[in-house]
C-alpha cells in the first residue's frame, strides 16, 4: 500500500485541464469552428457557440447539416483520445505536451449522423459516449442538444480506427 | 440555365456554412451537383501533417448532396438533410482542393436519395463517399 498523500486538487485539475487543452488547442479546425470543451472529472461536454458562419438555411434559419456533422464528429474524436490518454496521463502525473497528446487521436473510419431537428441559431451541446473499445477498432455514439437535454437535434454514430504509437503505450 | 439549376446556384451560395468554407459551384445537372472547396490553413485537422479535417469535407458533400437535390427534376422548394453517412477512405493531400460530386438518384414525393464522393486532385483515388435521405419540400401545384 501507498502511504503518499492524495494530490493537492488543484494540482489533479491544472493537469487535466493542460492535457485537454494540449489535445484541442492546437488543432486549427476546431479551432476555426470555435468549439470547445467542458470537463468534470474525466466527463466532456463539446460545446459550439453560435456564430453567423455556421448558418446553413438563412431562411429559417438553421445550423448547417455539415456544421452539425463536424461538431459530432469533433465531440467523438476527442472522446476517444481524451479516454485514450487518461490512464498514462494519470499515472504519468503530468499532463502530456501538445504533439504527444495528438498522438492519441484516432483516424474516422465512418460517421453516420441522424438529423432529428433543424439546429437553432444557438450554442449546441454535445456529450459522447464510448460503446466498443479495442486495440485496432472504436464504436462511439454521440448525442447533440440545444436547449433542452432530452431534445437532441442530432445524433452520430461513427467507427475509428485507433492510433497504434499510443495504443503500445497502454500495455 | 433551367430554372431548378438557377435556383440551386443561388440556394448554395447563399449558405453562410458554405460560402465560409469557400465553396464553389464547380457544375450543375439534372440531379448532379459538382462543389469545390479549396485548401485552407484554418480547416486543418492535424496540425503534424497539414491534412484537411474530415468534418470539413462531410460540410462539402452534404452541401453538394443537398445541391444535387435542389437539381432535381421536380424542382423542390427547399431540402434538409435527413441522414448521412460518410465512408473516409484516406487523408487528402494537403494544399490540394476537394472536389464532391454528388447525384440524387431516387425521388419519392418527399425524400430524396443520393450518393456522393470526393476527392482530392488524385481523381483516381477518391478520398471520401457518402449516402443520405433527404427532405423534399415540393412545391405548391
Amino acid at each position: 500500500m501507498s502511504s503518499t498523500r492524495p494530490e493537492p486538487v488543484q494540482v489533479i485539475k491544472q493537469r487535466r485541464d493542460a492535457a485537454l487543452e494540449a489535445l484541442v488547442a492546437g488543432v486549427p479546425y476546431i479551432q476555426w469552428l470555435g468549439i470547445r470543451f467542458d470537463r468534470r472529472g474525466d466527463e466532456l461536454t463539446a460545446i459550439l457557440p453560435f456564430d453567423e458562419k455556421l448558418i446553413g438555411n438563412p431562411a429559417l434559419p438553421a445550423l448547417h447539416g455539415g456544421a452539425t456533422a463536424a461538431f459530432l464528429e469533433v465531440a467523438a474524436v476527442i472522446e476517444l483520445a481524451w479516454a485514450g490518454m487518461w490512464g498514462e496521463m494519470e499515472a504519468a502525473g503530468t499532463a502530456p505536451a501538445a504533439a504527444a497528446a495528438r498522438l492519441h487521436l484516432p483516424k474516422t473510419i465512418d460517421f453516420t449522423v441522424d438529423y432529428l431537428r433543424a439546429g437553432l441559431p444557438r450554442d449546441a451541446y454535445a456529450r459522447a459516449r464510448i460503446n466498443r473499445s479495442g486495440r485496432r477498432y472504436a464504436s462511439v455514439h454521440v448525442e447533440a442538444w440545444q436547449d433542452n437535454r432530452a431534445r437532441l437535434f442530432a445524433q452520430g454514430t461513427g467507427h475509428f480506427l485507433m492510433p497504434e504509437a499510443a495504443g503500445q503505450h497502454e500495455a | 440555365m433551367p430554372e431548378a439549376i438557377r435556383l440551386a446556384q443561388s440556394f448554395i451560395e447563399a449558405l453562410p456554412h458554405s460560402r465560409a468554407l469557400g465553396m464553389t459551384v464547380e457544375a450543375l445537372g439534372e440531379g448532379r451537383a459538382d462543389l469545390s472547396m479549396p485548401y485552407d490553413a484554418r480547416l486543418v485537422g492535424d496540425p503534424a501533417t497539414g491534412v484537411i479535417h474530415g468534418g470539413a469535407i462531410s460540410a462539402l458533400m452534404d452541401t453538394a448532396s443537398g445541391a444535387a437535390v435542389m437539381c432535381h427534376a421536380s424542382a423542390p422548394a427547399s431540402t434538409a438533410t435527413l441522414d448521412l453517412r460518410i465512408d473516409y477512405f484516406r487523408s487528402a493531400t494537403p494544399g490540394q482542393r476537394i472536389v464532391a460530386r454528388a447525384e440524387c438518384y431516387h425521388v419519392t414525393r418527399s425524400v430524396a436519395f443520393v450518393r456522393v464522393t470526393a476527392w482530392d486532385e488524385d481523381a483516381a483515388r477518391p478520398v471520401a463517399a457518402a449516402t443520405g435521405a433527404f427532405t423534399l419540400e415540393r412545391r405548391a401545384p
